[in-house]
């Protein structure tokens, strides 16, 4: 009696099992994260190190990865940022151009509060909605190293700098490249390059030539894709230094290292996060210590003192000793910047609003 | 078989369209076609295409948000061709418009109403868009200089300038990294149409769209300008004023472009900076293309565009394709357009034809309809 009832009851939940749709029901468990890009995946750069940590979670247990590249900074970001959500059940979406936050990722985080969005660029502040996560790294720390380095390599004495804007992030790694070339020998000097924008290729491409004509014979760059200044570099027999991601396939000749953002630690993090539902910080950052940038493999070319060298400030840097902002500093007017025994330390503020080029580098804002 | 005359008529009506149903059915087929050569699925994104731009009341919404700019820079270039002249430089008219707009509540003393403020920002963004586009006319008329190239360099001079006052002496000290004008203040920003999500630059671009279709075809001035656009001699023989025409187009359209920066600020932004430099100005020539520079037809081509563009959001999350493919079908649909353009030979040995059958009946009418 009891085995057919038993029969029965296991029988019937095999049909309920084929019919039910349990299969979106445990799906319903499975993390959908959105990720956006205002450039293409594949650029070499800026995106690309963005996508290399979307890579990174898709291969994570239980989650599902839904992408869109080259989405503008207007309205219809904050739409795909909803389509997101509306049609693919996203409640974890990362917008990772700096240009996205105002208004798009506050407008959309007000109206989506159980979503939690994590914005690239370290912008939330105290009256921001609190479902924002904003995630950055201090990339400078690499570019330091890229000085250091360079620093080693250049014949010339002469370094050059191709930057988009004249904004505080540019020149923070502008004058971290100086000081750590500098600190090889005080004598170098960088000559910067303004284009302008963030991807001029044209521009980009003229600017590294003529630094080359002037007799740069390290180049590195700050634009969204560090391409064509590593491949003109490349074709002018000159040296480079990455920036981004790893250009080392650009330039196998030329290419000395690199300084590249580690985006997966930050996506790891706000993954396991929203799996586990623990509250989830509002500003998330790092250098070299806590894995958010990290410097591509040397090439080739790089000589042992230069490795060992660099090898001991990255050191240093890992166990938080190494200040790369510390006094004396002059900027390139003669006028003192940071006065003699002031150390400005990582996360200190004033580096933000960084409004000068140090002594040594040629260009002006 | 013969048409019978009312039937003639109905044809006659849709004969304008013919170039663009073709074009619209070309693009399709090929379309297919390269996606069948990608290995994609053809028929799956093909229907995901119009999913995500008219499936559903979102798709419906993203649709019309992306098309209410494009109806104004697309009268950018719509209404200097009707003095056949074709101007390409809605984009920096579109980022001077947005520009004075945001100066606007900078200027006006703290607490000015919206019912003020916000038309005087509409104004001085069609002030700046309008003398913009309103010099490339002057140039032309005056100076002789091929307004196509003019216009495409005084766009990279607006874009310039723009840049220079939003970084430099207009910059909001505290946009740090992204460099801004002053936020408009919350009371003058510009919010949704009631009940949707779509902000008001739809309606007044779609009013915009109307009140050209009117002018030009529908008055005397418009029909003015439209001799001149037939032939410059012919319009001067008769006495026209074709300079002034000329500038009054060209200023007409520089004010649409410069209203739709104007939106760009008030209604999504927040302030002036480099995000409205979003090719707003270029999809608007595209637009005017395809609706052969007809004010009204723009609306509807504004909104299949805005389409293409928001489906390609669904493209990508869906069938992982990339961007560039609806970049491949806005390609396909210019050339299609282009190409059956050279239609308009045979459309006119077919106009005359069905005139003369529809003639018979109602003579009167017809003149009247087709002037």
């Amino acid at each position: 009696m009891s085995n057919r009832r038993h029969f029965l009851k296991n029988a019937s939940l095999l049909t309920l099992g084929a019919v039910l749709p349990f299969e979106s029901v445990f799906a319903a468990s499975k993390l959908t994260v959105g990720v956006i890009y205002v450039g293409a995946r594949g650029d070499y750069g800026y995106n690309q190190a963005q996508a290399q940590a979307a890579n990174v979670i898709k291969t994570l247990p239980n989650v599902k990865v839904v992408e869109e590249e080259n989405v503008p900074e207007t309205i219809a970001v904050q739409k795909s940022m909803e389509a997101m959500i509306e049609q693919d059940g996203a409640t974890l979406i990362f917008a990772t151009s700096f240009g996205y936050f105002d208004p798009h990722v506050l407008k959309m985080a007000a109206k989506y509060p159980n979503v939690r969005f994590a914005h690239c660029g370290g912008l939330w502040k105290q009256g921001n909605p609190s479902n924002i996560t904003s995630y950055f790294g201090y990339i400078d720390e690499c570019q330091y190293l890229n000085g250091v380095v360079a620093g080693h390599m250049s014949k010339s004495k002469k370094l050059g700098f191709v930057a988009a804007k004249p904004i505080p992030q540019v020149l923070r790694n502008i004058n971290a490249f100086t000081l750590g070339a500098q600190s090889v020998d005080p004598s170098i000097t960088t000559h910067v390059i303004f284009t302008g924008d963030w991807s001029m290729p044209v521009k980009e491409a003229e600017s590294a030539n003529s630094l080359v004509d002037q007799g740069c014979d390290v180049l590195t760059c700050h634009v969204d894709g560090p391409k064509v200044v590593i491949e003109t570099a490349e074709k002018r027999g000159a040296m480079s230094c990455g920036y981004h991601a790893s250009q080392a396939a650009l330039a196998p000749k030329g290419y000395l290292t690199g300084a590249e953002w580690d985006w997966a630690t930050p996506y790891k993090e706000l993954v396991a996060g929203a799996q586990t539902g623990k509250p989830q910080p509002n500003v998330l950052r790092g250098g070299l210590k806590e894995g958010f940038v990290k410097m591509s493999a040397y090439g080739a070319k790089v000589t042992p003192d230069a490795r060992q060298n660099a090898d001991g400030v990255k050191a240093k840097m890992m166990s938080g000793e190494f200040v790369i902002f510390k006094g004396p500093i002059k900027d390139n007017k003669g006028g003192v910047v940071v006065a003699d025994g002031t150390t400005h330390i990582q996360t200190d503020y004033t580096l933000e609003s960084m409004n000068y080029l140090v002594s040594g580098v040629v260009g002006q804002i | 078989m013969r048409p019978n005359a009312s039937s003639a008529r109905l044809m006659l009506g849709a004969l304008p369209a013919l170039p663009t149903v073709c074009a619209l059915v070309g693009t399709l087929l090929l379309f297919w076609l390269f996606l069948l050569l990608q290995g994609a699925p053809a028929l799956e994104a093909i229907g995901l295409i119009f999913q995500g731009a008219f499936g559903s009341s979102f798709a419906w919404q993203s649709t019309l948000l992306r098309a209410s700019p494009l109806m104004l820079t697309a009268l950018c270039v719509a209404l200097p061709a009707q003095v056949g002249l074709i101007v390409i430089g809605g984009e920096g008219a579109l980022a001077l418009g947005g520009l004075a707009a945001a100066v606007v509540p900078q200027c006006l003393p703290a607490g000015t109403p919206w019912l003020i403020a916000t038309p005087l920002m509409a104004v001085a963004g069609m002030l700046a868009g309008g003398i913009w586009i309103g010099a490339i006319g002057a140039l032309r008329q005056w100076r002789g200089v091929n307004e196509t190239i003019s216009s495409l360099l005084m766009s990279y001079i607006a874009i310039a300038l723009f840049k220079h006052l939003v970084e430099g002496p207009l910059r909001d000290p505290a946009s740090l990294n992204k460099p801004s004008t002053l936020p408009v203040p919350d009371a003058m920003t510009i919010g949704s149409l009631p009940g949707l999500e779509v902000h008001w630059g739809l309606l007044w671009g779609v009013l915009a769209c109307i009140a050209a279709w009117v002018f030009v075809r529908h008055s005397t001035k418009g029909f003015a300008m439209r001799v001149v656009g037939g032939s410059n001699r012919a319009a001067r023989l008769v006495g026209l004023p074709v300079g002034m025409l000329a500038l009054a187009a060209c200023s007409m359209g520089g004010a649409a472009a410069g209203l739709a920066g104007m939106f760009e600020v008030a209604a999504v932004q927040g302030s002036a900076n480099a995000s409205l430099l979003a090719g707003y100005g270029y999809s608007g020539i595209l637009v005017a293309f395809a609706a052969r520079q007809n004010p009204l037809a723009v609306v509807l081509c504004a909104v299949l565009i805005g389409g293409i563009e928001a489906s390609g959001s669904l493209l990508q999350r869906r069938l992982d394709l990339p961007d560039a493919t609806t970049l491949v079908l806005q390609g396909l649909l210019f050339a299609n357009l282009l190409a059956w353009e050279a239609l308009g030979g045979r459309i006119v040995a077919w106009r005359v034809k069905l005139q003369a059958l529809a003639v018979t009946e109602v003579p009167v009418q017809l003149q009247k309809t087709h002037a």
